[in-house]
């Protein structure tokens, strides 16, 4: 077994990995760039070594330098992760060179699947069914007609050397097919430098399935299963879970059977995931292979009980699977969620700045539920703008779905994160769609059931209620402490609050009678007749109410407003403020505010010089969005739209030196 | 006013039961204000009245109403012929949260709230009783300014008010509140109190309102313009917040009481906190970006650290390079003071200057120790501003800081530089306990400037400037060199903080200072 080992990656996957190095007694070497400095996988390592600027391109995707970190700290084998250098043949060949160990598939294997138009011709070999379409390479526009024509619409038209939806395009008919081909080409030119495309079958509804392969180096190949990953957005995986709602125990024995077949054609030795689309009659497609460790791994782990890194570690070391098929069985249900920084009400922009709060959920198995948080971040930590935007892979694993997911929703609910937008609310609203619940899945969930893409809703009905009765007890809290203030007038007893009281959520009223009781707080609705006890050990400035509602464990988020708070609860969000009769009553005078005006010019609101101008005329900014760089007393300071504005005219240039109140640009 | 009934109705016989009656009807009546049409005509504004804004301000039940009856004694222009019980101002007393308020309320609907002389003579009783039992005095502004029709004695009622507030300044605090226009002589006396808060949209402030101003300067403006609560709020700094509306702003107004002494000799109000006072938050290890350049924002350093991230900030709108405001640790009032290297990189303007010289003076008053966030790159150059006085403004700062005898906390985060660095509650300036963070720059200026001056003659040579650049960075832009003479107590881990400011909140308890006699001070105003 190695003695140290140098994860070429960053982020949640490299503290993944340094975790079970760690565990198998393997001393671990972290690599860094200049963003990643203060990162959470530096922190945890044994060693870290620098390896240049932030952009990727000069750091994690620079094999000499990886090479010459193993060198240096005497690494004998190196873990790719997912992305960068996991999947570049040259790689593990560029390690072989020095003496060092690739823990992955050999050169041969990443070569043979990472070509897809390569791989689908290995996969016809190995008789593993594909889905119809051209395999050769398309010349011309008018090629690209005739194949799509004989496949029969609607096709696929896709970059040979892609990934993650760039240089994708569906066609519904020639016309489309001749534009998309001229797309997808430019756009597999620009992104991977390859501007080869293929065209196939486009499946209706279809499911994204796939099976975790593990392969050792004496020739022993096994399948542990599948994933379904139906929850994409453009392509993007954002929930997975194992197994799939889909399959039955027949179609997943066939399908890892041509899993295993494709694996054993090309010699693979290592973890792998064999990727197909299947249809709502369960008929599969082969689709690609990836030659490496999965970002959505741990749902596997936890219905197979392996840990996957330990098994890719053992294998690189030359040890043999010590597990038969026959062994290989799954428990249970996981559902994995992936935590963006990215805000749903903005079309999934990515957000970057400050974690100002990172506070997940504890880990760990509680009542038959095991929660695990898969992170590269910590509170205090910064999202940069140099890598992919995910914060966290969340997991919940039960007995069932339906207890894998409501503990995903009830968790996520508990899951707190300032600072940055980002998705979790979104995630929690899938958790709760009934029709995820039910399972009926395709790659087009999302964009069918949120075309709109997505802002917390306005709770109603019962979980209206729900709030209001947390809201109602969180009042009573801050209440009874306020009692205790200090230097009151002399009296017989300290201030006293009626428990008469009105909660004001959003813009619905209901009047409420709150009591103590054994079973917590008891808040009568009065004009509902309806009684909702609250049980909690909350206290003034905790961001997360945990506790009870009618004996229902519940988590709600809790952030101060003025004379309230802002409850959040799965995917809904409400101001909530608890007055007493009278105070709601006198409200009502209050009057509805519109929104100021937008001012439509961006003043310098300092003498300063111009770093950066961020936007050109014509284009639509979002509230938020910066706007321009201004330095002044040698700090650069970011000045962002406050609303939703286009931009008529930028009358500043970058270098210009400007005065106070000098017009930047104007608004339309 | 027609819709008062009349008097003499009430004329009845002299039976016990009818004489209490008598007393129930009489303050019916006097309730009822301007009438009720008036009354309603201040809901239709988006506005509360009087009595409901007392109502909403105090614990429930607990107002207590003086001078009910009073009534104007005008003759001139008619005005014997109109008198309505209260006479546009209701006063008397209650709790907030259990401790004794003094309050005020104009009253729109009887002479738009105009001051008469008997008008006066019920605030000038009120202040009188707060200051005799030593208890906060608030007032609620919505009114028409002096009533013409009494001529000089509206202005000597004007005079009375004034002098009252001025002998209670720095003894009780005293909060004004404007919910509604408030103009001519009724601005001088919110204006000598302790804080201002206006109504946003509903309320405006002004010596001289826009027709005055239109015939003399012939500028054309709306009140909203001229005194609205976003232009007192931001630009002239006369309001210290502006709210969203009537009952956002009362019920904030609780929430400011709870922090403040009843008396500049009553103890701090105190009460459990929630939060533990050794809390460590390991996040702030970060707070201080790598790039010097960078800005990060105090707030999150002050929310993370005071009891329960709870923080009444002060003019939050105005000179923003510079946060003051009220928090808690252990459940006891301390004032923040901390620079904002988030707007202008946290220098220290005019603005900046006066806004925190006050509140860092008001602290003071009442015996509230003053907790300093320092991150300064110096004073704001400038024609503006050193034309505009800058050497004055910043002057009432240091001066504020320096006469302050409470206990005075000051954690330097990251740049203390210059003068800047004496004045933000230095060692020098009689700093109680002085932590510098590890990421702190004690320095006369930043590198590049420094060297350039020092060395002059290598200016030509970037090599030796760079390196000369390099050594004063390490030598200079830390902690040590003032921690070496003792300017600072202690370098401290960024997320021991809070346990840190808790503790030494506890030692300065019983901290006991004076300054020499005087009559008073003569700050450079």
């Amino acid at each position: 077994m190695f003695k140290k080992i140098l994860i070429a990656n960053r982020g949640e996957i490299a503290c993944r990995v340094i975790k079970t190095a760690r565990k198998l007694g393997i001393s671990t070497v972290a690599v860094f760039s200049e963003a990643d400095r203060n990162a959470l996988h530096v922190r945890m390592a044994d060693e870290a070594v620098f390896i240049g600027a932030a952009a990727a391109s000069e750091s994690y995707l620079v094999m000499d330098k990886i090479v010459a970190a193993c060198v240096e700290t005497g690494a004998e084998a190196v873990h790719p992760g997912y992305g960068f250098l996991s999947e570049r043949a040259a790689f593990p060949e560029a390690l072989a060179a020095k003496g060092i160990v690739f823990i992955g598939p050999n050169a041969k294997a990443i070569e043979a699947m990472g070509d897809k138009i390569q791989s689908k011709k290995y996969a016809q070999a190995a008789g593993v069914s594909v889905v119809p379409g051209f395999l050769g390479e398309i010349e011309t526009p008018e090629d690209a007609a005739r194949i799509a024509d004989d496949i029969g619409y609607p096709v696929m038209i896709k970059a040979s050397a892609g990934g993650g939806g760039k240089g994708m395009r569906i066609a519904h008919s020639r016309e489309e097919a001749i534009e998309g081909f001229a797309r997808a080409r430019s756009e597999a030119k620009s992104s991977f430098g390859d501007d080869r495309v293929f065209i196939e079958k486009f499946i209706i509804e279809p499911r994204h399935i796939e099976i975790q392969v593990l392969g050792d180096k004496h020739g022993n190949i096994i399948h542990l299963g599948e994933r379904e990953c139906s929850i994409q957005r453009r392509n993007q995986k954002v929930i997975e879970e194992a197994p799939s709602p889909l399959l039955d125990a027949a179609t997943r024995e066939k399908m890892g059977a041509e899993a295993v077949a494709l694996a054993k054609a090309v010699g693979y030795d290592s973890a792998g995931t064999v990727e197909f689309v299947a249809g709502q009659d369960k008929q599969f497609y082969f689709l690609e292979m990836n030659t490496r460790l999965q970002v959505e791994h741990p749902v596997t782990e936890l219905v197979t009980g392996l840990d996957l890194v330990e098994q890719m570690i053992r294998i690189a070391a030359g040890e043999k699977l010590t597990l038969t098929q026959h062994d290989v069985t799954l428990r249970g249900w996981a559902v994995e969620s992936r935590v963006y920084a990215e805000d749903p009400a903005r079309n999934f922009l990515p957000s970057t700045g400050r974690l100002v709060t990172y506070r997940p959920p504890a880990e760990g198995l509680v009542d038959g539920i095991t929660i695990r948080n898969d992170t590269g971040v910590y509170e205090g930590a910064e999202i940069s703008i140099n890598y992919d935007p995910m914060i966290a892979k969340f997991i919940t694993y039960g007995g069932s779905r339906q207890a894998a997911v409501e503990a995903q929703a009830e968790a996520l609910d508990a899951f707190v994160i300032h600072g940055i937008r980002h998705n979790i609310p979104f995630l929690n609203s899938v958790m709760r769609h009934e029709r995820f619940r039910s399972g009926k899945l395709s790659t087009q969930f999302l964009a069918e059931e949120y075309p709109k893409g997505f802002t917390p809703h306005v709770p109603q009905g019962e979980e209206a209620l729900a709030l209001a009765a947390v809201a109602a007890a969180i009042d009573d809290v801050l209440n009874e402490r306020k009692r205790h203030i200090t230097t009151q007038l002399p009296a017989a007893k300290p201030v006293t609050f009626t428990k008469e009281r009105s909660v004001l959520l959003g813009k619905e009223r209901y009047d409420i009678r709150i009591e103590h009781g054994v079973e917590g707080a008891r808040v009568h609705f009065e004009k509902e007749n309806l009684f909702y006890f609250c049980r909690s050990s909350w206290r003034g400035g905790e961001i997360v109410w945990h506790g009870t509602i009618n004996g229902v464990a519940a988590c709600v988020q809790v952030q101060p407003i003025p004379n309230g708070f802002c409850l959040a609860r799965g995917g809904a969000e409400v101001e909530a403020r608890v007055y007493t009769r009278r105070e709601a009553d006198l409200s009502a005078f209050m009057p509805e505010k519109a929104q100021a005006e937008a001012s439509k010019a961006l003043l310098c609101p300092m003498p300063g010089l111009v770093r950066a101008i961020h936007v050109a005329p014509g284009q639509e900014v979002k509230a938020g969005d910066p706007l321009c760089v201004v330095e002044a007393m040698k700090m650069e300071n970011v000045l962002r739209a406050d609303q939703d504005v286009t931009i008529k005219s930028v009358l500043a240039k970058e270098g210009d030196s400007l005065a106070v109140d000098a017009v930047i640009m104007e608004f339309a | 006013m027609r819709d008062v009934p009349n008097l003499r109705v009430l004329e009845r016989g002299n039976c016990v039961k009818t004489i209490l009656e008598r007393l129930d009807e009489r303050e019916a009546i006097a309730r009822l204000g301007g009438g009720i049409e008036r009354l309603k005509a201040q809901h239709t504004r988006g506005k509360l009245t009087a009595r409901e804004r007392i109502e909403l301000l105090l614990d429930e039940g607990s107002f207590e109403e003086f001078d009910m009856f009073v009534q104007h004694r005008a003759v001139d222009f008619g005005m014997d012929a109109v008198k309505i019980p209260g006479d546009g101002v209701v006063t008397g007393w209650g709790t907030i949260n259990g401790r004794t308020i003094f309050v005020f309320a104009k009253d729109f609907t009887v002479f738009g709230g105009s001051l008469s002389e008997t008008h006066a003579q019920k605030i000038i009783k009120l202040q009188d009783m707060a200051l005799r039992n030593r208890a906060p005095i608030i007032g609620l502004f919505d009114a028409g300014g002096a009533r013409i029709q009494e001529g000089v004695a509206a202005l000597g009622g004007y005079g009375e008010v004034f002098q009252r507030n001025v002998l209670a300044s720095g003894v009780i605090p005293q909060i004004s509140v404007i919910m509604g226009p408030c103009a001519g002589g009724d601005v001088y006396s919110p204006a000598m109190t302790d804080f201002i808060f206006m109504v946003k949209d509903t309320s405006y402030m002004f010596v001289t309102g826009p027709d005055v101003v239109k015939t003399v300067t012939n500028e054309t403006v709306t009140a909203e313009q001229l005194g609205g609560a976003s232009v007192h709020a931001t630009q002239s700094s006369i309001a210290d917040h502006g709210y969203e509306n009537d009952v956002e702003a009362l019920l904030q107004m609780r929430r400011l009481v709870d922090f403040l002494p009843a008396s500049n000799v009553a103890p701090l109000p105190e009460w459990p906190s929630f939060d533990t006072s050794d809390r460590l938050d390991y996040s702030l290890d970060t707070l201080i970006p790598d790039n010097p350049n960078k800005p990060y924002d105090v707030k999150e350093l002050i929310v993370k650290t005071v009891d329960e991230g709870d923080f009444f900030e002060i003019q939050q709108t105005h000179a923003r390079n510079i946060v003051v405001g009220f928090a808690r640790f252990e459940g006891r009032t301390v004032g923040i003071v901390a620079n904002q290297p988030l707007v202008l990189a946290g220098v220290l303007d005019s603005d900046a200057s006066r806004k925190a010289g006050r509140f860092v003076r008001f602290c003071d008053c009442f015996n509230i120790p003053i907790v300093t966030f320092v991150d300064v790159p110096g004073f704001l150059p400038g024609v503006a501003q050193e034309h505009g006085g800058l050497i004055k403004h910043g002057a009432k700062l240091l001066f504020a800081y320096a006469e302050a005898t409470v206990p005075k906390i000051t954690i330097i985060t990251r740049k203390a530089f210059g003068g800047a660095y004496d004045v933000m509650a230095s060692k020098h300036l009689r700093g109680d306990v002085n932590y510098a963070w590890p990421t702190a720059q004690i320095a006369v200026m930043g590198a590049k400037g420094a060297v350039e001056i020092i060395f002059r003659k290598d200016i030509g040579d970037p090599e030796k400037i760079a390196k000369q650049t390099k050594d004063y960075e390490d030598r200079f832009l830390s902690p040590f060199v003032a921690a070496e003479r003792g300017y600072i107590d202690e370098v401290i881990q960024p997320h021991t903080t809070r346990k840190r400011v808790s503790r030494a909140l506890a030692l300065l308890r019983t901290k006991n200072l004076e300054n020499p006699w005087k009559k008073h001070d003569n700050i450079p105003l």
